[in-house]
């Protein structure tokens, strides 16, 4: 059960029509990858961000499947085409159901 | 069958040299193995897909990777070195702005980091770029 989870995301404000905008997104998790053990020597059970999803205005930017290869705070910087004014939101599924959500709003000026 | 002392010797240093010899072997093979999965045995080309990591990390519990790949529907990653060689896949959606990424990913130790993209006609393209790694970063 990852504690504490707070999720950060840049993506710029406004944007010109048909303008590729880079969006920077970090979330604080631990990443337990299942691998490790213990001071007892048992096992850590594997506690992972397993999918993240970013649409814009309802159509898909990304949709990213994470690994346990993935570092500690899986930080994500990918780009998206911005033809019109909207909502980018992105979304975290973590291995124990939990989802985190956040949005960010853009105007094409 | 009479198990002579000669045998028997013979038999022990085998079969003592063949498990010596199988953890490295599944651990070499563990990204050839869900790579192929992954293209259906397929031919990959070399270019098309562009791969960005450090050449020495001193840190592998964070390696910052970069992969680039016009025109693909997906990119995967590959640890060839890692206890489980798959690291993550990115899918483009229609809103992408262009088919990269970048990420942050845990090493074991020295290896390869291999990207395959599955390009928009269904062919693939692979990229390799070797990592050393000073620190392992899987807990070990």
């Amino acid at each position: 059960m990852a504690e504490n989870v707070t999720a950060r995301v840049r993506a710029p404000r406004e944007a010109s029509a048909g303008e590729v905008v880079s969006v920077r997104t970090l979330i604080s998790h631990p990443m337990e990858s299942g691998m490790r053990r213990n001071g007892d020597g048992e096992v850590i059970p594997r506690s992972i961000i397993n999918r993240f999803v970013c649409t814009l205005n309802d159509e898909v930017v990304v949709d990213i499947t994470l690994e346990p290869s993935i570092s500690t705070n899986p930080y994500l910087q990918f780009e998206a085409k911005v033809t019109e004014s909207g909502t980018f939101n992105f979304t975290w599924y973590d291995d124990d159901g939990s989802v985190y959500e956040e949005s960010s709003d853009i105007s094409v000026s | 069958m009479s198990l002579t002392r000669r045998k028997f010797v013979g038999t022990t240093v085998t079969s003592a040299a063949a498990l010596a010899v199988l953890p490295n072997l599944s651990l070499a093979e563990g990204a050839g193995e869900a790579i192929s999965a992954y293209t259906g045995g397929a031919a990959t080309s070399d270019t098309g897909i562009t791969l960005i990591a450090p050449e020495i990390a001193e840190n592998g519990n964070t390696v910052q990777i970069e992969v680039s790949a016009p025109g693909a529907e997906e990119i995967i990653i590959f640890a060839d070195g890692n206890p489980n060689p798959n690291v993550a896949t990115f899918k483009f959606g229609p809103a992408a702005g262009s088919q990269a990424a970048t990420t942050r990913i845990r090493l074991a130790g020295e290896q390869d980091v291999v990207a395959i993209a599955k390009m928009s006609d269904g062919t693939f393209a692979k990229a390799v770029s070797n990592v050393k790694v000073t620190i392992g970063g899987c807990g070990g």
